[in-house]
């Protein structure tokens, strides 16, 4: 497909839902915000960004200093990419407007995971596309680091429109942390990432991300992931800062035999805050296998937690865990359970349970010297740490380091 | 060190204890048998101070001061630890990090692999505090967790319910190793030991022995002759007998 071709056909899809809204999270109003961005100078040294704002990408999971803790970088601040670059041979990491210009071959992959008209979020972004990253591992290669890439909004009231693109080659092995943040945390503005991940014949992908925004910004993600024959693909999401309003439902797909898919989330809604989070993982080859494991907390925000697996073919299992925990008289949490089963021979199951610290768990610490305090703490910790398989140590390292400076606010 | 005093205890607004009195002294260790449904964890609750074990006469003294009315983490803090009988589940939090509170929350990995090698328990550090745990590992992880804590005094519910031949003789040695039993003098850990059945004194010795029925102190004396004489009476026997 040539990618004028592309432009035209999706263009005209994405038009016909620009008033579309995605229930139901409350609407964004698209024109409040605007899509002009002050550009920002390339930087060859990232380390070399102000202090603040490394502190604040470094508190989404995000190291720019040291160059050995990651296999890739790649940094946008509002409209700009500033910085872009693969440390380890074998991957590719760049903008994905400037990846769509060098390879024609890749309209084939773009909109195919995520659909432009799914939304007026992602007619969007289809319309009027910022940047967002273009990661792509080579067949056979491993990446041992993970590819660090840092979506960041600096200008006020502006609109982030990204589109990232991710392809694990065969049998290559691909981590990614992404962290998301803001300048500062009055900043208003809208960010909408749509993200296509396709996971090749024998890949694995992990992808870890972090979201660090604001108490006014709203927050749209699109993604999709398509996992090809004995692939692997893990999904940790953690959204702990405060954020007006965050809705997003990725959506994998196992295409191929014996594919795996295991989503992580760990949220928490401060007052003010709205997440309606979900995590869908459509099971369409025999062998394929999805776990879905959701952990919530509300300090006072509301979050609906939703999980979706559907079963289209025999042979198929899967999984979903949702547990929250209300620390707060005014916080809700409705967990959203969906299990579908379309044939014989599917085997789906699911767990939720939504209520506060069981008083008997926190005695039990107590009985053991901790303050009561103290004992919420330890349990509050443990409960937000999923165990996180496949994971690179650095990797799970980073991701634990940003629980812990978000826990110590929470608590 | 521990001395209860006319203790009356009540749950929900039902008195289950019954001004009971009695005192362990440095280095001792009671233990306390009693039908199911004696009164015997409500006891060992409220000296521990758990908020539902309600205290409406009596007083409790440790090391000669009032603990009546202090919360349950104070009276642990001062050297009061408590084996449970069923301890609950707690979900997310590691084997690991409950030892490592336990020591005080001091950052010491080595000592945490160390105690857990004693205790047997190195692959348990990883898994969620008694999520899934066999009856034996439920007493090794409470013990685990004491010795860690090495409290002054300790409060041993039924460390002998639901453990197999193997275990027993390992909460036995760490029962032992919790109550200094290998010090003939200058032992300064003391116990209080429900038991049901009394199988756990095949392993560790006690020095005096009561009786619980219905919520009061039935009746005193050697712990073997005690047992021997539930063992062929039953509590029954203990009931017809005079206080």
């Amino acid at each position: 497909m040539s990618e004028i071709t592309r432009s035209k056909a999706t263009g005209e899809r994405a038009q016909k839902v620009q008033g579309k809204t995605a229930p139901p999270a409350d609407d964004i109003d698209l024109d409040a915000y605007t899509s002009v961005a002050e550009e920002h100078p390339y930087q060859e040294d990232p380390s070399r960004l102000p202090p603040q704002a490394k502190e604040r990408i470094l508190e989404s999971g995000v190291t720019l200093d040291n160059l050995a803790q990651r296999s890739g970088t790649f940094l946008q601040i509002d409209h700009s990419v500033i910085h872009s670059k693969a440390q380890q041979g074998g991957l590719e990491v760049m903008s994905s407007l400037e990846a769509l210009e060098k390879y024609p071959w890749l309209s084939d992959y773009w909109w195919q995971a995520v659909s432009a008209d799914a939304d007026k979020f992602t007619a969007e972004a289809e319309r009027n596309q910022h940047h967002g990253y273009f990661i792509r591992s080579l067949p056979g290669t491993k990446a041992i680091q993970p590819v660090q890439a840092c979506l960041y909004l600096a200008q006020h009231g502006l609109a982030q429109n990204v589109h990232n693109v991710i392809i694990a080659e065969e049998d290559s092995e691909l981590h990614i942390i992404t962290g998301c943040a803001t300048a500062k945390m009055e900043r208003e503005g809208l960010h909408i990432g749509i993200s296509e991940f396709y996971v090749k014949k024998g890949a694995k992908v992990t992808f870890t991300m972090i979201h660090n925004w604001a108490p006014k910004m709203a927050v749209r993600p699109r993604s999709g992931i398509i996992i090809e024959e004995g692939s692997v693909f893990l999904s940790n999401y953690v959204c702990l800062k405060p954020v007006r309003t965050l809705q997003m439902y990725p959506t994998a797909r196992c295409v191929g035999e014996n594919a795996l898919v295991r989503f992580n989330s760990v949220l928490v809604a401060a007052p003010g805050t709205t997440m309606d989070v979900g995590s869908r993982a459509i099971l369409g080859a025999r062998g394929s296998r999805a776990e879905i494991v959701s952990r919530v907390i509300t300090t006072g925000g509301s979050i609906i937690a939703r999980g979706h697996l559907v079963g289209q073919v025999a042979d198929v299992k899967g999984h979903l865990e949702c547990r929250g925990l209300i620390l707060s008289e005014k916080g809700t949490i409705h967990a959203i359970p969906e299990l579908e089963g379309l044939v014989e021979g599917v085997d789906l199951s699911h767990e939720a349970a939504v209520g506060k610290i069981a008083e008997e768990e926190i005695e039990y610490l107590m009985a053991r010297g901790l303050s009561r305090d103290e004992a919420v703490a330890v349990i509050v910790r443990g409960f937000l740490s999923v165990d996180i398989e496949g994971l690179p140590p650095e990797l799970s390292a980073q991701m634990q380091r940003a629980i812990d400076m978000s826990e110590q606010e929470l608590l | 060190m521990l001395e209860v005093e006319d203790l009356t205890v009540e749950v929900g607004g039902r008195e289950i204890i019954h001004d009971v009195s009695f005192n362990i002294d440095i280095g001792e260790t009671l233990a306390l048998f009693g039908p199911n449904g004696s009164g015997k964890t409500t006891l060992l609750m409220a000296i521990m101070g758990f908020p539902r074990y309600e205290v409406t006469r009596g007083r409790i003294l440790f090391n000669r001061e009032d603990i009546t009315h202090l919360p349950v983490d104070e009276r642990s803090r001062m050297g009061i630890g408590i084996l449970f009988q069923r301890p609950p589940v707690v979900r997310g939090v590691k084997m690991r990090e409950m030892v490592r509170a336990c020591l005080g929350g001091r950052e010491d990995g080595a000592v945490i692999e160390q105690l857990a090698q004693q205790a047997n328990m190195v692959e348990l550090l990883d898994r969620e505090v008694n999520y899934g745990f066999s009856g034996g590992e439920v007493k090794r992880s409470e013990l685990l967790q004491l010795i860690a804590q090495s409290p002054e005094f300790v409060l041993l519910d039924e460390p002998d319910s639901g453990v197999d031949l193997v275990n027993i003789s390992l909460v036995g040695e760490m029962i032992n190793d919790l109550l200094q039993k290998d010090r003939m003098r200058n032992r300064t850990s003391s116990g209080l030991i429900i038991t049901h059945t009394g199988h756990i004194l095949d392993y560790v010795s006690v020095d005096r022995a009561c009786v619980l029925l219905n919520g009061g102190i039935w009746c005193r004396g050697n712990p073997r002759e005690i047992l021997t004489s539930i063992k062929s009476h039953g509590y029954e026997g203990c009931a017809v007998c005079q206080k």
